[in-house]
């Protein structure tokens, strides 16, 4: 769990304002749901979460401290598709994560350490309904599996911070019940920070914890570029919820 | 009735159709070879299929006079092992350096344009440089071909490396991944299949610039014995060397495809 300030960020690509002036606190555990129009400037949000974006002015606070600009464990990111490993089979891909944090000249767990991993991937392999693909590669899988594991991925390494860009935008709408039912449970169980972004308004109500709009404030119709997206509703929802009730 | 392009032999029809035009290139051979021996017996160019066994079994089974050797197994070591040394320095020294140009934008920036310009001077060119500088012995003959063909890796082993989606970097580094590990868990299992793909496709240049470093300066091998013979118009000999050069690469492709499917079984369906 983190706490994540951010101040005055500002996000520029050339003449074009893409983010303008954002002011947030975002609590530990708060599971933040995020909408807004296509082109908006919510995945350039996350990817300055994440650090391979740099704002162009203003700052993001980790737990008050500086983000660093670059991909680190504490922060996890599940994309909308590709962050799996082909090379992998399934259950591969979820022991990576612990394989890389422990060793790091060969990136492979041998022996004893090895089959606890092993046994920390078989568990949460079996909480996500994945235990029975466990040895099939990636393309085997259908969408909603992947993003599954995808997710799982991230969550075997207990970043401080999730990131999902629109996780479940590909898949059918018949299963993203089983998925939030998942992501849910994920949530409260490693008691992470998480910011989601969808498309879907009704999915972004019922998983929140805190709903971010971004929209323009301003508009000049004839320099669409001169202004920039900011939060323009910011609505508290479900607060009964554990992490943050405790 | 169904469109052409969906109609699928059987098992069987496509073997036959595959075998087929083989039969028809042995038999027109044999037809030209008869029509032409019978107006003139002396003739060399087409030699009658006998007179194939006959240097075979002579090449193969009996010792030379002079030598004392079986010739034809002489040429053949002789000749593999400069082709397999080469291939696997140039199969080392491509996924070492394309890996190395893929993964890191510095190396990417000081390597690329070099390896680019380097490989576009032909190899045969250089040839006569190699052997002054390295001598008429074996060093030359492989370095000629893994001056001819290691760019062409490099540059292949490196597209392929900067096609990995920048979103599978981001996730393993959000794993933990240092750089190093990025490259041995993440980039080089992904490239292996190709370096075999590329290996592959390079496999007839390999031999045209053996045959060629041969021709010009050894006293074995498969192209040595080629030109050798060529004064005598021996086409009694030559057409079952060429034959057996021919045999030898279709059968390194078939090993190299055959590992790859082995050794990669994920990579078959990306
Ligand atoms: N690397 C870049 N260089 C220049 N402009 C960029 C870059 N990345 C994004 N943009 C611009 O920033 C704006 C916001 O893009 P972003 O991907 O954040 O939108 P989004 O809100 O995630 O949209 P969507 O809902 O369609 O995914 C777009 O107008 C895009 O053209
Ligand atoms: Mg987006």
């Amino acid at each position: 769990m983190a706490e994540v300030k951010i101040r005055r960020l500002w996000k520029e690509y050339g003449a074009q304002v893409v983010l303008e002036n954002l002011n947030l606190t975002i609590a530990d555990g708060e599971f933040v749901t995020i909408v807004g129009a296509s082109g908006c400037g919510k995945t350039t949000f996350l990817k300055m979460l994440l650090g391979v974006e740099k704002p162009t002015r203003g700052e993001i606070l980790l737990d008050g401290q500086p983000l660093v600009y670059e991909p680190a464990p504490d922060r996890g990111i599940v994309f909308q598709r590709y962050s799996l490993f082909p090379h992998l089979t399934v259950t591969e891909n979820l022991l990576l994560g612990l394989e890389l944090a422990h060793s790091r000249v060969l990136g492979r767990l041998f022996g004893r350490a090895r089959r606890q991993a092993l046994e920390r991937a078989r568990a949460l392999l079996e909480e996500i309904g994945l235990y029975t693909a466990r040895d099939k590669y990636p393309s085997q899988l259908s969408g909603g599996m992947q993003q599954r594991l995808s997710i799982a991925q991230s969550v075997i390494c207990q970043p401080k911070i999730l990131l999902l860009d629109e996780p479940f935008g590909a898949l059918d709408p018949g299963i993203t019940a089983d998925m939030h039912e998942i992501i849910l449970r994920l949530w409260e169980a490693n008691r992470m920070t998480v910011f989601m972004v969808t498309h879907d308004v009704k999915e972004s109500f019922q998983l929140g914890t805190r709903l971010l709009v971004f929209d323009k404030k301003r508009h000049d119709p004839q320099a669409p570029e001169a202004y920039g997206a900011t939060v323009t509703y910011d609505i508290p929802l479900n607060r009964n919820r554990y992490p943050i009730a405790a | 009735m169904p469109r052409l392009v969906n109609l699928h032999p059987s098992r069987g029809t496509g073997l036959l159709l595959g075998l087929l035009p083989f039969v028809i290139l042995v038999f027109a051979y044999v037809l030209g070879s008869n029509a032409r021996l019978a107006e003139n017996p002396d003739d060399k160019l087409l030699p009658a299929p006998s007179s194939f066994v006959e240097t075979i079994n002579k090449y193969a089974f009996e010792e030379d006079r002079r030598s004392g050797q079986r010739l034809w197994w002489v040429d053949t070591g002789a000749s593999l092992k400069r082709l397999l040394v080469a291939l696997t320095l140039s199969a080392a020294l491509g996924l070492a350096l394309g890996l190395a140009i893929g993964a890191i934008p510095y190396v990417r920036s000081l390597l690329l344009p070099f390896v680019a310009a380097f490989g576009m001077i032909p190899p045969l060119a250089i040839l006569p440089i190699l052997f002054i500088v390295l001598g008429l012995g074996e060093t030359a003959k492989v370095a000629l071909i893994v001056i001819g063909i290691t760019p062409i890796v490099v540059r292949d082993i490196a597209l392929r490396a900067s096609e990995i989606p920048s979103e599978q970097l981001i996730k393993a580094q959000t794993l933990g991944a240092s750089s190093w590990l990025l490259a041995v868990r993440v980039l080089l299992p992904q490239l292996l299949p190709r370096l075999i793909d590329t290996i592959r496709l390079n496999l007839g240049c390999a031999w045209l610039f053996l045959i060629a470093a041969e021709a010009i300066a050894s006293t074995e091998g498969l192209g040595y014995r080629i030109f050798l013979v060529r004064r005598y118009m021996a086409m009694d000999v030559i057409l079952p060397y060429v034959a057996w050069i021919t045999a030898l690469a279709f059968f390194m492709d078939y090993a190299l495809r055959r590992a790859r499917r082995a050794l990669f079984p994920w990579a078959e369906s990306v």
